[in-house]
């Protein structure tokens, strides 16, 4: 098929149509329907996209199912997927049924909730497949809106400003990256992904309203693109915009923010940042690095203060993201290897654990830690999940957590030591504050009389848990499931900015 | 000759006569009967001559010395005020009818503000220029104190005529130097002087004193006092024509000026240009934060918007007149839409301009709150809706005349911008509920309203060939 795709990628927008034109009503059958179409929608997305798995040429490191079509201003609607990006469009179109699944408790304005979500899906796969500068800020910028209604509308106490701080963090993010991206399609005289990788933007020293910048047009690109990536991602200091919505955002909402969402900022530097400013890149890493290892203990040890479950996975999302960073800005094989890795294994573990939470604040409607105590006694199926993914986020052997932590810290530690130092001990720390959290909500005595009444996961729960739990333990025991597929594209990717720097290094030796 | 002539400039002719027609026929009518039928025709009219200005030939034709050019810019321009104007015009029937204002003479001072407003765009000559500029004001002046019973109508008619006249007083001021600099008025033989000798000390204080002028009728800061409070003094369909067609005459008078007699000189403007334009956007943008009025805070949106169109112009390119142009027809588009939905917040009966009165919308009236939801998101530029997309051909303009600064200034006044567009989405999703507002919403608002949210959705896919014609329009004006 030609456009398997677009196919793929705007199924769930016609579900969301036929939604928003044909049911009608707020009853309970209209809104059963709803539920109904959306997890069908969903399911058949993920079932058509395991078609651009089979299509896909691991060996090839390249573009593949390549689209395109002329679009305005010169631009192009050009879609494709490489070893990099087709394993984000499965791990969306993967979560997504698991999503609509956690929304089943909802009973308010169930149409709308449907529909938000199923056109975030769509810009969520648009996203990772893109391949036109222009149409990839189009559809980067345009999951704003689904996601800032859905905090908005169906999220707790503090939505409002929940919902505000994460549209104004991003979009301030973002448009310094519109502005980037403009000056990148002047320069190169084209926003075609492909060409723009293998264009070479000058790095020359120049002179902005008298200072200085070394690395020149790479490095204000550079850091426009950074800005985006980083509130995004997020990394320490612009974090703060995600313990507020993960808060605030219901449970199917933190899980698409935590497992999707964030993983774009991360698939950004990969796609734009390394390849395509590399002197750059070269000249930050080191910077980069220390703002990771600083995410990493900074907010380990924020996470381990919090009294809310939800604020304190949100903290230590924060930190899984400082590994990612610090993968990628290792640039070598193991990093970027690892950093991938870890991505999609933390969309699994943090999209659980939210699940976790969303389980027992379903029946207890709390999430202060201190409510609960001693569920291993009511609920024991539940205490044996959330064990494993809190293990799993601790980064056990067995687990896929293991297999991006340890690559990344492998990456660093051939970089530099201290860096490797810091994020190790990071680990340590992440390992207090998810066993402390476990002890104090499973463990101990039930002595809560709320609890004792508490009943434990339904068939429901179980099925979106299983998915979940099968990939995280098959990739901790079978990393080279994922490595295989990457592996091609990393290492055209590795080999290209080596040539850059070596002729740049050339350059400067000549010059010298 | 002066057939020939004739023929160039016969639509304005025919609305001109057309108008007198009308004013003579409604006298002697009876008056008010014929109201109606007024209202109609005058529509029908604009629209004709719309869509016969939009099938002319390309080419130019220039009328009467020089002082009147038919090009593709000119007609651009037409076509959009022309259908704006036709629109505003059908959306404030029911609103005037209703408040008892439903008076022959608003469609004639309509056609004759249009009238004016299609010579500014034509001008080519320093004299029909200030012609255009100053029918199109005095039939605005009187519109905007078209409710004379109402205190705050007749004070804003009074303040927009005061300041109106004194930035009229600028602009031949400015006229005047420069007639005294090269002896001529017309933009041809400014053009060449320019070009010949440069553009000395009492030229630039020419320009400057003009660029005040027209400043001050796109609304720019600092000329933009008069905008908050003439929008929110007048009658609400009377606001919606302020916010929609004479900003798109005065951009599009602007953009002649500058190009067809400064043209020369573009170094010298375009410093006025970005200055105009960041100060606007950022005024516009926070000024409007403080603001729960809604029609005081379209006046702000729309001071940033033009902020945001001036960009274009400031980056002195081709490319910039034709990012000018979509900006306009954009921005024009959004506001109708905008408009005909406040043109009915009403609780029985009662207009309301507090947007907390919209609490929970959504609720009474989900498909309304998602049109007027992908409008708000469209005038805070949010992708995929259209209204990004003017955003980002300024941008381009912008960085593309090696103005990059003012690039970064634009965005980060669009995202303080985009507070105030979220706040009534706020409201409408998940604010405090409120009494419900009417459901009643006439036909041809209804059709405005969701025909405009439809296109900023769906124009994504190639904005409905807007670019192309833009871009013929903006050749036309560089040639």
């Amino acid at each position: 098929m030609d456009n398997l795709l677009s196919l793929v990628t705007f199924l769930p927008l016609v579900g969301a149509l036929i939604l928003f034109v044909v049911l009608r009503g707020e009853d309970e059958t209209a809104q059963r329907n709803a539920k109904i179409l959306a997890l069908a929608t969903t399911v058949a997305t993920f079932l058509i996209s395991l078609g651009i798995l089979a299509e896909f040429d691991s060996s090839n490191p390249g573009f593949q199912l390549v689209e395109e079509y002329q679009w305005l201003a010169g631009l192009k609607y050009k879609m494709g997927v490489d070893g990099i990006s087709v394993l984000f469009v499965m791990l969306t179109t993967f979560l997504m049924p698991i999503v609509i699944g956690a929304c089943w408790t909802v009973n308010t304005r169930v149409k709308e909730y449907m529909i938000l979500f199923l056109i975030l899906e769509t810009l969520m796969i648009a996203v990772f497949s893109a391949l036109d500068l222009v149409l990839f800020y189009v559809v980067f910028e345009a999951g704003l809106i689904p996601m800032f209604l859905i905090v908005g509308i169906w999220g707790g106490k503090d939505r409002v400003y929940a919902a505000f701080k994460f549209f104004l963090y991003t979009f301030f993010g973002s448009v310094l990256m519109l502005v980037a991206m403009i000056a990148m399609w002047i320069d190169a005289g084209t926003t075609d992904i492909p060409t723009l990788l293998t264009h070479e933007f000058a790095s020359d020293t120049i002179v902005v309203f008298g200072f200085q910048i070394v690395g020149g047009l790479q490095t204000l690109l550079f850091l426009a693109f950074f800005a985006s990536f980083a509130v995004k991602l997020p990394m320490w200091p612009v974090h703060t915009w995600l313990p507020d919505a993960h808060v605030q955002a219901p449970t199917a909402g933190s899980v698409v923010l935590a497992a999707i969402l964030l993983k774009m900022g991360g698939y950004g530097f990969l796609r734009f940042s390394l390849p395509m400013f590399p002197d750059a890149t070269e000249l930050l890493s080191t910077f980069v690095m220390t703002l990771s290892v600083i995410a990493i203990i900074y907010t380990s040890l924020v996470a381990m203060m919090q009294e809310d479950m939800k604020k304190l996975i949100a903290y230590s999302s924060v930190a899984h993201m400082g590994f990612v960073t610090i993968g990628i800005f290792a640039v070598n094989r193991q990093g970027i290897d690892g950093a991938i890795f870890q991505m999609l294994s933390h969309g699994f573990i943090s999209g659980a654990l939210f699940l976790g939470v969303g389980v027992i604040y379903d029946r207890m409607h709390t999430r202060d830690i201190d409510a609960y105590g001693g569920l291993v006694v009511r609920m024991p199926t539940y205490a044996l999940v959330f064990m494993l993914f809190t293990m799993a986020n601790v980064g056990l052997p067995g687990t896929s957590g293991f297999v991006g932590e340890f690559l990344t810290l492998t990456a660093a530690f051939k970089v530099n030591t201290w860096v490797a130092f810091g994020a190790t001990s990071g680990v340590i720390l992440s390992a207090c504050y998810a066993l402390w959290l476990y002890r104090r909500v499973v463990f101990g005595d039930l002595i809560k009389e709320s609890l004792k009444t508490i009943k434990d996961m339904d068939n429901r729960e179980k099925a979106m848990m299983a998915p979940l739990v099968v990939m995280t333990i098959l990739l901790g025991v079978y990393p080279s499931l994922v490595l295989d597929i990457i592996g091609p594209s990393v290492a055209a990717l590795l080999d290209q900015i080596d040539t850059v720097q070596a002729t740049a290094g050339a350059v400067d030796l000549a010059n010298n | 000759m002066i057939g020939a002539d004739i023929s160039t400039a016969l639509p304005e002719i025919l609305l001109a006569l057309f108008s007198m027609a009308a004013l003579l026929g409604a006298v002697y009518g009876g008056k008010d009967k014929l109201s109606g039928a007024v209202f109609w025709l005058t529509s029908g009219v604009m629209v004709v001559l719309g869509l016969w200005i939009a099938s002319m030939p390309a080419g130019e034709t220039t009328a009467f010395n020089g002082a009147f050019i038919n090009d593709g810019f000119a007609r651009f321009a037409k076509v959009v005020m022309l259908f704006a104007s036709a629109i505003t015009l059908m959306l404030s029937q029911d609103y005037l009818r209703r408040n008892n204002l439903f008076k022959f003479e608003f469609p004639i001072l309509i056609a004759l503000a249009t009238l004016g407003m299609m010579m500014m765009v034509s001008a080519g000559d320093l004299m029909s220029l200030y012609m255009g500029l100053e029918l199109q004001s005095l039939a605005l002046y009187v519109v905007a104190a078209f409710r004379r019973d109402s205190l705050r109508s007749t004070e804003a008619g009074l303040k927009y005529f005061v300041l109106g006249a004194l930035s009229s007083g600028i602009l031949l001021y400015g006229a005047s130097l420069i007639y005294g600099f090269t002896g001529t008025t017309s933009f041809a033989g400014i053009a060449s002087t320019v070009h010949g000798e440069g553009l000395g000390l009492g030229m630039l204080f020419g320009l400057v004193f003009l660029c005040a002028g027209l400043a001050f009728k796109v609304s720019a800061v600092p000329f933009h006092m008069w905008t908050p409070d003439v929008y929110e003094g007048s009658p609400t369909p009377v606001t919606a024509f302020f916010a929609t067609a004479p900003k798109v005459a005065a951009a599009g008078l602007f953009a002649r000026v500058l190009h067809d007699a400064f043209g020369g000189a573009t170094g010298d403007w375009i410093q006025i240009l970005a200055f105009l334009s960041v100060t606007s956007m950022f005024l516009g943008s926070v000024a409007a934060i403080g603001q729960t009025n809604i029609k005081r805070l379209m006046a702000y949106s729309s001071i940033a918007h033009m902020g945001f169109a001036l960009m274009g112009l400031a980056s002195g390119t081709e490319q910039g007149v034709q990012a000018l142009l979509i900006y306009l027809v954009i921005y024009v588009t959004m506001n109708i839409g905008v408009f005909a939905f406040i043109l009915n917040m009403e609780r029985d009966g009662k207009p309301v301009t507090d947007i907390y009165a919209l609490g929970l919308y959504s609720r009474q009236e989900p498909l309304r709150a998602a049109a007027l939801a992908a409008l708000m998101f469209a005038l805070a530029g949010v992708p995929p809706l259209v209204g990004f997309f003017g955003k980002f051909y300024v941008l381009k303009a912008a960085v593309d005349a090696d103005m990059a600064w003012l690039a970064v200034a634009g965005v980060i006044a669009s995202v303080i911008g985009a507070f105030y567009y979220l706040r009534i989405i706020y409201v409408m999703y998940f604010g405090e509920a409120k009494e419900p507002l009417d459901s009643r919403m006439p036909m041809v608002h209804y059709i405005a309203f969701m025909a405009a949210a439809a296109i900023m959705v769906v124009g994504v896919i190639n904005l409905f060939g807007v670019e192309g014609y833009a871009a013929t329009a903006a050749q036309a004006l560089l040639k």
